[in-house]
């Protein structure tokens, strides 16, 4: 890419009185259009880069622009330049939602004649056209991180700020804010930095992530690149017959070092790769056993995590498991000629 | 500055979008509109009647203690109102909302201006049915139509200027508890002058110290003065002049915090 960074960051440092860094000294450029997905655990120091990338909260030291603009020098072209959904929906309950949009697209600036049909358009667009005229204290916790989307999206700006835009909503919420957020990006080109703390958030949604541990970025790399460089994939066996484990162990002790698991399978990691997976089946039938399933596990985000902080990150577990079904990588990446 | 394609929006223009949705919130929240109410009333009811023997005091005023009492309410509505003023934006200071709206263009003043619309709607309201509750149990209004049209503007103007201390507080702790916490303080204030008795008539010489210089007795007194005596200049001056310079101090120190808190870089 050849464009300018939207957002360029160099040795930011936040530090709080009588506190430790919160952000301490990080680097990170993100490209015009791109999903940069800020990974970390609860007080990593996401919401505080957010903070200060939105102009809300000065740094104590190191530069940043967004949208080509110095976040010290010229907050006023940056808060131009951007829409920001930050950490749980800041929202009235005692207003309806088109309210919201009225008295956000008045103190944005959008002239009383296209204020009624922008408000109309983000409404539709976010899906909340029939709650449109109820207070916004009867919403779900889906209904009101749709509208601090449409919210953050009144002037249509050309970055995206989303502070742990799904944390505590259900799994179809969350699926559709990350279908939406992702036809921004890929589609509107809009650029999104999206903090998180869910693992697969970041895997399925950012086309770039970055690590945040303890104030400082830990890793920065593509998900895949991030998942190739710690690890390879792991095949785990599962005998026909259990008792027959050992004839197992002996036939894939050539690949690595086991792992046997309680049920009686058997796991081993393939620092060939995939392609490795061809061979282990010729090993088994070479040795006569007979296999009852047999799966193939890529490393995740999480293996990530913990390789570079030495420890999980707060609640992936919970959330690794869940049978999301996220916007097609894939499909995406060709959109945009990637 | 606005994003591309969009209007500089209008200072008047925001202090109206901030102020209708204070006022919305006054309105939609009818119990910010009763207790104010009704709590003054209740008081002005049983003061009015337990402490009526204090008019044959000598020197009292020849008036009904009702009538002398009248003005306590509408400072006892001020309290109100400058709590109600600082705990809602305390509230969107805690909540973030009001860094949604940081994140805008808005000016620091159409901030401030619009956030007292709301406050200013329930003075507006409580001073008017006070004054109706007043002349509804035999109060007589010594100044006539005209008084009570200015009688109304002093004690809004007292309202928006305690407001003024509600914002401050909210502006500089930012916690709804904090600003309700200033309420019995306030209320000692209040307390602590010529509300019970005419100055002359405090005895307690500490009493009347305090009472001579705490600032509620001039307000109280300017609009009692209304009330009771009809035209008194030297009551109106220093009343409306202690109650400008208050909203002054308050708007002027909240209009500090404010830029403070927008401090955006």
């Amino acid at each position: 890419m050849s464009a300018a960074p939207a957002i360029e960051v160099e040795n930011l440092v936040r530090e709080f009185k009588k506190g430790p860094r919160a952000v301490d000294g990080i680097d990170l450029a993100v490209e015009p259009g791109e999903i940069y997905g800020f990974l970390g655990p609860n007080g990593a120091g996401k919401s505080t880069t957010v903070l200060m990338l939105t102009t809300l909260l000065p740094p104590t030291s190191g530069r940043a622009s967004v949208g080509g603009y110095d976040i010290v020098r010229d907050g006023a072209h940056v808060r131009a330049s951007i829409g920001a959904a930050l950490q749980e929906a800041a929202l009235d309950a005692i207003l309806t939602g088109r309210e919201h949009l009225m008295l956000q697209g008045t103190l944005q600036g959008i002239p009383r004649s296209d204020r009624a049909r922008r408000t109309q358009e983000l409404l539709n667009r976010v899906g909340l056209s029939e709650a449109a005229d109820r207070r916004v204290g009867g919403y779900s916790g889906g209904m009101k991180r749709r509208l601090d989307l449409a919210l953050a999206l009144v002037h249509e700006p050309r970055i995206l700020f989303l502070d742990e835009p799904t944390t505590g909503l259900d799994l179809q919420s969350r699926t559709a804010l990350w279908a939406e957020v992702d036809r921004l990006a890929h589609e509107d080109g809009i650029t999104v930095f999206l903090t998180t703390q869910y693992l697969e958030e970041a895997d399925a949604l950012a086309d770039r992530v970055g690590i945040i541990d303890h104030g400082h970025i830990v890793a920065e790399d593509t998900p895949e690149n991030l998942k190739a460089e710690i690890g390879y994939p792991t095949v785990e066996v599962l005998p026909a017959d259990v008792s027959l484990g050992d004839g197992f162990a002996s036939a894939l002790e050539g690949f690595g070092k086991l792992v046997r698991g309680d049920d009686g399978s058997i796991a081993v990691q393939l620092p060939g790769g995939e392609a490795q997976l061809a061979e282990v089946v010729r090993a088994l039938d070479a040795a006569g056993l007979h296999v009852a399933s047999l799966h193939l596990h890529q490393p995740s985000l999480d293996d990530v995590f913990l390789a570079k902080t030495g420890r999980k990150l707060e609640g992936s577990s919970d959330e690794a498991e869940e049978p999301v079904e996220a916007p097609s990588r894939r499909g995406r990446r060709g959109r945009r000629g990637r | 500055m606005v994003a591309s394609g969009l209007s500089e929006p209008h200072l008047l223009a925001q202090i109206g979008a901030v102020a209708r949705r204070s006022v919305i919130r006054t309105i939609r929240q009818r119990g910010l509109l009763v207790f104010p109410i009704l709590f003054p009333l209740i008081l002005f009811a049983i003061n009015g009647s337990a402490l009526s023997a204090a008019t044959k005091i000598p020197g009292f005023p020849p008036v009904s203690y009702r009538a002398f009492l009248l003005a306590v309410p509408f400072m006892q509505g001020a309290l109100f109102v400058a709590v109600t003023a600082g705990v809602d934006l305390a509230r969107d200071i805690e909540s973030g909302f009001f860094n949604r709206l940081a994140m805008t263009p808005v000016r620091p003043s159409a901030m401030l201006a619009g956030q007292m619309g709301g406050p200013l709607l329930v003075a507006a309201i409580q001073s008017v049915i006070y004054l109706i509750v007043g002349i509804a149990t035999g109060v007589g209004i010594a100044s006539g139509v005209g008084g009570a049209l200015v009688l109304l503007a002093l004690s809004v103007l007292i309202a928006f200027g305690f407001a003024g201390v509600g914002t401050l507080l909210a502006l500089r702790f930012g916690s709804g508890e904090a600003v309700q916490a200033m309420f019995p303080l306030l209320f000692v204030t209040l307390f602590l002058s010529s509300s019970s008795l005419p100055r002359n008539l405090l005895k307690v010489s500490w009493f009347h110290f305090v009472a001579t210089y705490n600032p509620a007795s001039y307000l109280i007194e300017g609009i009692r003065s209304l009330v009771i005596s009809g035209w008194d200049a030297r009551a109106l001056a220093l009343g409306f002049g202690f109650a400008l310079a208050i909203l002054v101090l308050t708007i002027g120190l909240s209009s500090l915090a404010m830029k403070n808190r927008l401090q955006r870089s």
